[in-house]
Order: structure tokens, then C-alpha cells, then sequence
């Protein structure tokens, strides 16, 4: 859908992004990750032709972007507002002109979006007269109006409780569903895997890691494995049972765990299974959960950035 | 539909459907005119008159009872009478002050004049002081003409008074009277008006770019259109506020000028009453030529004149202001790039009143080609008559001025509206106008 080019931008006293080429496919919810300052926002003001980058192109479906794709792509910045002494359906209006949209049109659609939000009270109302979240509710409403092609929210869950961020995340996960592409920034990379299916990553004003999740994922797999278990004198496993492997830690399960008893973390080769272990264990004990550990994506990016800098 | 029109239209309308609006463009006028006469009222209030005591050595102002707003009130003029009349002051509400007159010394009016003295509780209106030092002026004078042996009757009856009247001769011929004080008023009133408009309406642009900055919502508009389209657009939009109030104002003069005509000043502008006037020799003579001015000044040049300069002046103050709210994060921060805006506006307001005194002097000549001052000092010259020549390079240079502001302002714009937080300086804007994008 979207794929960019050696995107170099440089401002007068740093560079904000040092020959990055990304991927965004049709369909995919593509997170861009990466610390405060990493240039993340610079690239998605570039996708939104707000500046132009020094070196490099966008491509939008195969050619370079045009003034008039604006229509096919909707923005919420990181620095989100509206006019506060503008009565809701104005300035809902006028936003949806400004995309492309006709006034006829616009209105129709804004009158459906209310209705279906229960916001039909609020279209005469200020803005100034409206809660946070209602405004964000708004906000929301007036990205999305134009039924673009391609959303881009820059740090969408920054500066919500969780509620809100929750509700927001519910509806980007509905508008993916839908077949809408969803690209996204964020610097808080906690359960950015569970919803993203693709991710790139910058850091310093470079790219240092893209791919499908599950791609990402299975190349940094480490082949260790949790098992929590439990023995019916609660005490460690035998030797016998735990010798084919290499045992990296042994421990009684924390005592924030409701269970009692032990957790038992092995490092196996590439060429070894859950299944080894447990077949290990079973004479031995009872199995509560075993799993792979997978690294998180904050551990991929940590171990990728010192990777890099080594 | 084009996005500057889109932007244009919302600007206009949300500034035409407040009340405010209404409000200023009805009482507008009035509110002008007020302006104009008020300080005149105010000093014309009646107040009741002062009460002076006067301890008159001298002898200088016998059979003197005051003048419209003093009275006098005479001590006898004992050794004590300062004494007693310092404490009559004091204690005697009555009185707002005490005028002392000494003795004179070898008959020398001069002395008495030098060594007088106004006692008071209270600071007195300098017009009160002004108005009993002319008296002594005078009374000093006409004991001086008897000193020297003169009848002050005689002074005053050779006494005489010169009045010319000036006629511009046309270059076809016709000869046109030419009274210098109602041009002069109203040049100075044009050039004041573009002023007050160009810092109305540029002020304007500059609020609401602070407000798009401060609402944030200036980023999710420029994902729609360019900053440029924005910028022209707000521009637009609010010249157009300008113009339809500026046309209401025009439109609402006319009709109370057309209704008074017709009623009170019916004599007044009939030619036959005018001339009569004219024929008058002393107190009607000012009236009429007021009267023939009005009609002898070419207003649809004025009129046209003044639109242009007042939206040329506009366009190009109001893209540097454009840039100056792009530039900060609130209204309090504009105060540094505000000063080189409004330095060369006041410098065309004084510059406008020395222009009234000699319209085709070099100094009116630059100052009106100047885009920067040009709106405010080209508008003041134009009653007295300017060459077309003049008015043409004046106009281009305008345009060119406003295209080259514009140009410059859209550079600091579309940079200043993205940042938050850093307060900017004089170093930063001009990284950004070269920094290319």
C-alpha cells in the first residue's frame, strides 16, 4: 500500500531520518515503534505531505504520492484539538470539506456517525462546552469521515486513561477488521504485539528492524521454555528428570502466583520441542502450564539497538 | 472546491455571525466619530467657575471681574493680605485659589509678571493658568503702550487681520479654491483610518492563528491543505470581514449624510446660499469654503484609493503577522516581533503629519512609495492632488511589497506552526525562511 523510499529528512541542526525505507501492506495494522525523538513523527508528517523529505519518495499503491491522495488517507496528529468556540457540526463539517468531501455528503455521513455514537445533541454544542472525551470522540469522528484508505494515528493511546485508550484501540482493531490499513506510532511498546500485525522499528533516525510480526517474532526466538509444576511433596525435580536439558532457572513459583508450586525455565536447541520436557516431567510431576518464552517486543528492540551499536 | 475558499468562508462567517460584529459595525460610525469629538466635549463640559482670590499689589488688574471660567474676588491689598488670604484658602472651601500680584518696582510691568504667584490646595486646569496669564499679558501690554505715551484704544483699532485664499490654477485652465485645513483633515483622517484598519484586521489574522496554534488543531487542517492555502485563505477571509464592514460604514455615512441634507444642512448645500455665503466677508466666509471643499474634493478617487491602500496595506502586514502567531505559543510572546511590524506604522503616522504641511515634498514622495508606509502617507497626500505617475508606482510597488511579505511569511508558517514549546527568536525565523523543504 504504502511503501517509502531512503527517506532522509534533515533539519538545520540534526537529521530526523537517516535513509529509512519502509513497508506498510494493504490491510495490515502496522505499528512504528521507536524512543521519544527516534523521528517517528517527522515520517508520518512526511506520509501526510505536511513536509517534504529532503531525499527519497513515497509510494502510494506502486506511484509517488499526490497532493490529491490527502482524500485517501486520514490523520490524527500527536498534537490533537479542535476549535473550541466552534459549535461540533460546523467545524465536523468544515474538516470534511477540507478532505474532499461535499457538503451534502459530508453531512449525510456526520449525521450517520452521530447517531450511531449517540452524539446527535452535541451538534450545536461547543466544543469548550464538551468533556475531554467527548472531544476525542469528535476528533475521532472527523479522522475517519472521509472513509480513507490508509489511517495513520501518531502516538494514538498518548494522553488517555486507560479506558479511553482502551476504547480507542477497540476501534482501530474494528476499523483493521473492516480492511482499512492502520499505521500507527507509539514509544510504549508493551502490547504492541498482540495487536499489530506488522512493526517497524527506529531508533536514532534510522530503521532498524521491519517484518510481520510473526516474522519478527520466530527470527528472535530463543527456544526457551517455562513450565510451571508441581511435585507431590513440593519439592525441586529430581536430576533424573531434568538432565537432558539446560537448566536455566528453578525456582518456587512467586508468591504472587495462587498456585503453589514451582517454575522451571529450560533452554532447549532448535532442534528440541515443548514436547521433550514434558515428557521429561511428566513421570515426575504435574504440569500446571508450559509455554515458549517468546521475547517481548521491548526485549527485540533493546537487543536489536545494542546489536546495532556493537 | 478549492481549499483557500473553503478556509476563506469559515473565517468570514464564524467572524460575521458573532454578535460582536453587529455591534461594531452598526456603532462603528458613531463610535468613531465620538472618538474625534469627544476630547473637544470634554473640554468644552461646563464646569462651574473657579474662584480666585487676588491680593493685587499693583494695581494691574483693577476692574477686572474674571473671565468665562474665574472669577475674582480682591483682598484689600494690606501688608497682611497674603497672609490672610493663604489662610482663607485654607479654610474657606469656596475659593480654588489664590493670585498673588507684588508691588511693582519703578513702574516696570515686567517685575510684577515675573514675581506673580498662584496659590492653590488642588493642581488648577492649565487652561485656567493659561487664560489668567494671557489677562496679565495683556494688562502688562497696555500699561506699557501708556508708559510709552500710547492709547491701547489706538493699538486696537489698527489692529487688522490678513486671510488669503488660495486658488489652484488646472492644467486646463479652471481654477479651483483650494482650502489647505480641510484637506489637510481629511488626508491626515485617511491616512489614521488605514492604520487603525491595518492593525484591526491584521491583529486579527495573528489571534486566529495563535488560536489554531493553541488548539492544536492546526496540524490535523494542514493534513488537508497546504499551510500556504491555509494562510492566504484565513487571509482572505478575513479582508472580506474588512471589506463588508467597511462597505456598511460607507453605506451607513452616506445614508445619515443623505438624511441630514435633507433635512437640517437643506440650506446649506444649496449653491445659491453657498455663494451667498461666499460674499459674506468675514464670519460666513469660513463656513462656505468648508461647504465648496467638501464639494470640490474628488471622493470616488478617495474612496477607490482608500480601498486599495487599506487592502494593500493589510494584505501586507497581515502575512507578517501571520507569521508572528505561527511563531509563538501565545499572544504574550508576540511582543518582540511585534515591534519592527508596528515601528514603520507609527513612523507613517508622524511621518503623515509633517506630509499635511508639504504633500510634494521629497520626504511625502519617498514615504508614500515605501510599501511599508505607503498606505498610511500616500492616503494623506492624495487630497492635495498626487500625478498619476506617482499613485501608479506607489500602487505596483504596494503589490509587489504584499507579494514579497507574503512569500516571506508563508516560510516562517509553515515551520512556526509545527513547533511547540521552544520560544523562538529573530535567529530562529530566519533559519527557517532559508531552510528549504
Amino acid at each position: 500500500m504504502i511503501r517509502a523510499e531512503n527517506i532522509t529528512k534533515r533539519y538545520a541542526d540534526h537529521t530526523a531520518l537517516n535513509d529509512v525505507s519502509l513497508h506498510i501492506p494493504k490491510g495490515s495494522l502496522y505499528g512504528l515503534l521507536g524512543p521519544n525523538g527516534a523521528g517517528k513523527t517527522t515520517f508520518l508528517r512526511i506520509l501526510n505531505q505536511i513536509i517534504d523529505p529532503d531525499a527519497g519518495q513515497v509510494l502510494l499503491d506502486g506511484r509517488p504520492l499526490q497532493r490529491n491522495d490527502i482524500a485517501r488517507i486520514g490523520y490524527l496528529p500527536e498534537e490533537r484539538g479542535l476549535y473550541k468556540k466552534m459549535a461540533v457540526g460546523d467545524q465536523s463539517l468544515y474538516l470534511a470539506r477540507l478532505k474532499g468531501l461535499s457538503e451534502a455528503e459530508a453531512k449525510k455521513r456526520l449525521v450517520y456517525w452521530f447517531e450511531k455514537l449517540g452524539m446527535e445533541s452535541w451538534w450545536d454544542k461547543k466544543i469548550e462546552e464538551l468533556s475531554k472525551g467527548m472531544a476525542q470522540k469528535v476528533q475521532f469522528v472527523t479522522t475517519v469521515l472521509h472513509q480513507p484508505e490508509v489511517l495513520i494515528f501518531d502516538e494514538p493511546f498518548s494522553g488517555f486513561d486507560p479506558l479511553a485508550a482502551q476504547q480507542i484501540r477497540e476501534e482501530m482493531l474494528e476499523l483493521h477488521r473492516n480492511g482499512t490499513t492502520l499505521l500507527f506510532s507509539t514509544h510504549r511498546m508493551e502490547n504492541v504485539e498482540e495487536m499489530c500485525t506488522h512493526i517497524g522499528l527506529i531508533n536514532k533516525s534510522r530503521r532498524v528492524l521491519e517484518g510481520s510480526v510473526a516474522d519478527v517474532v520466530r527470527s528472535h526466538r530463543t527456544h526457551r521454555y517455562t513450565v510451571a509444576y508441581q511435585t507431590p511433596d513440593g519439592s525441586p525435580l529430581p536430576l533424573e528428570a531434568t538432565a537432558p536439558f539446560h537448566v536455566v532457572s528453578d525456582d518456587a513459583l512467586p508468591s504472587s502466583d495462587w498456585r503453589t508450586g514451582r517454575s522451571l525455565c529450560v533452554q532447549l536447541t532448535a532442534n528440541e520441542g515443548l514436547n521433550h520436557v514434558l515428557s521429561a516431567l511428566l513421570p515426575h510431576a504435574d504440569v500446571l502450564e508450559a509455554q515458549e518464552s517468546v521475547p517481548s517486543m521491548n526485549d527485540i528492540f533493546i537487543q536489536t539497538v545494542q546489536n546495532a551499536a556493537s | 472546491m478549492n481549499p483557500i475558499w473553503i478556509v476563506a468562508q469559515r473565517e468570514f462567517l464564524t467572524r460575521v455571525k458573532k454578535r460582536s460584529f453587529l455591534i461594531m459595525t452598526l456603532l462603528g460610525p458613531l463610535f468613531f466619530g465620538l472618538l474625534m469629538v469627544a476630547p473637544a466635549l470634554l473640554a468644552s463640559l461646563p464646569e462651574g467657575p473657579k474662584k480666585l482670590l487676588v491680593v493685587d499689589h499693583s494695581y494691574l488688574l483693577v476692574g477686572e471681574k474674571g473671565m468665562e471660567d474665574v472669577v475674582y474676588e480682591f483682598l484689600k491689598p494690606t501688608p497682611e493680605a497674603l497672609a490672610n488670604g493663604k489662610e482663607i484658602l485654607e479654610t474657606n472651601a469656596e475659593f480654588d485659589g489664590l493670585l498673588y500680584l507684588p508691588p511693582s518696582e519703578n513702574n516696570d510691568p515686567d517685575y510684577i509678571l515675573k514675581n506673580a504667584k498662584l496659590f492653590s490646595l488642588e493642581d488648577l486646569p492649565i487652561s485656567l493658568m493659561a487664560g489668567v496669564e494671557d489677562q496679565l499679558e495683556q494688562k502688562a501690554y497696555e500699561q506699557k503702550l501708556r508708559l510709552e505715551g500710547v492709547d491701547p484704544e489706538v493699538v486696537k483699532r489698527a489692529e487688522t487681520n490678513a486671510r488669503l485664499t488660495s486658488v489652484l490654477m488646472g492644467d486646463a485652465g479652471e481654477e479651483e479654491n483650494s482650502p489647505a485645513e480641510f484637506k489637510m483633515i481629511l488626508g491626515l483622517a485617511a491616512g489614521y483610518l488605514i492604520y487603525i484598519f491595518v492593525f484591526l484586521y491584521a491583529t486579527q489574522i495573528m489571534r486566529g492563528v495563535i488560536e489554531e496554534k493553541t488548539s492544536r488543531i492546526v496540524e490535523v487542517i494542514i493534513s488537508s491543505v497546504k499551510p500556504m492555502q491555509l494562510m492566504l485563505g484565513k487571509i482572505t477571509g478575513i479582508a472580506s470581514v474588512g471589506l463588508l464592514q467597511f462597505i456598511i460604514w460607507v453605506g451607513l455615512t452616506a445614508a445619515l449624510y443623505a438624511g441630514l441634507s435633507a433635512t437640517v444642512l437643506a440650506d446649506a448645500f444649496n449653491p445659491e446660499v453657498i455663494a451667498q455665503m461666499q460674499a459674506q466677508p468675514d464670519s460666513g466666509g469660513m463656513a462656505a469654503e468648508v461647504l465648496s471643499a467638501l464639494h470640490s474634493i474628488n471622493y470616488p478617487l478617495i474612496l477607490s484609493a482608500f480601498l486599495f491602500y487599506f487592502l494593500g496595506g493589510y494584505l501586507l502586514y497581515g502575512a507578517l503577522f501571520a507569521a508572528v502567531g505561527s511563531a509563538v505559543d501565545a499572544e504574550a510572546d508576540t511582543q518582540q516581533f511585534m515591534l519592527p511590524l508596528t515601528l514603520p506604522l507609527i513612523l507613517a503616522l508622524l511621518v503623515s503629519m509633517r506630509v499635511m504641511d508639504s504633500p510634494d515634498s521629497p520626504l511625502a514622495f519617498w514615504f508614500s512609495m515605501v510599501p511599508f508606509t505607503s498606505p498610511v502617507v500616500m492616503m494623506t497626500r492624495i487630497p492635495f492632488g498626487v500625478p498619476y505617475w506617482e499613485l501608479g508606482l506607489s500602487m505596483v510597488l504596494l503589490v509587489l511589497g504584499f507579494l514579497g511579505t507574503t512569500w516571506l511569511a508563508s516560510r516562517i508558517y509553515r515551520i512556526g506552526i509545527l513547533s511547540y514549546g521552544k520560544k523562538a527568536s529573530f535567529k530562529d525565523l530566519w533559519k527557517w525562511i532559508r531552510s528549504g523543504q
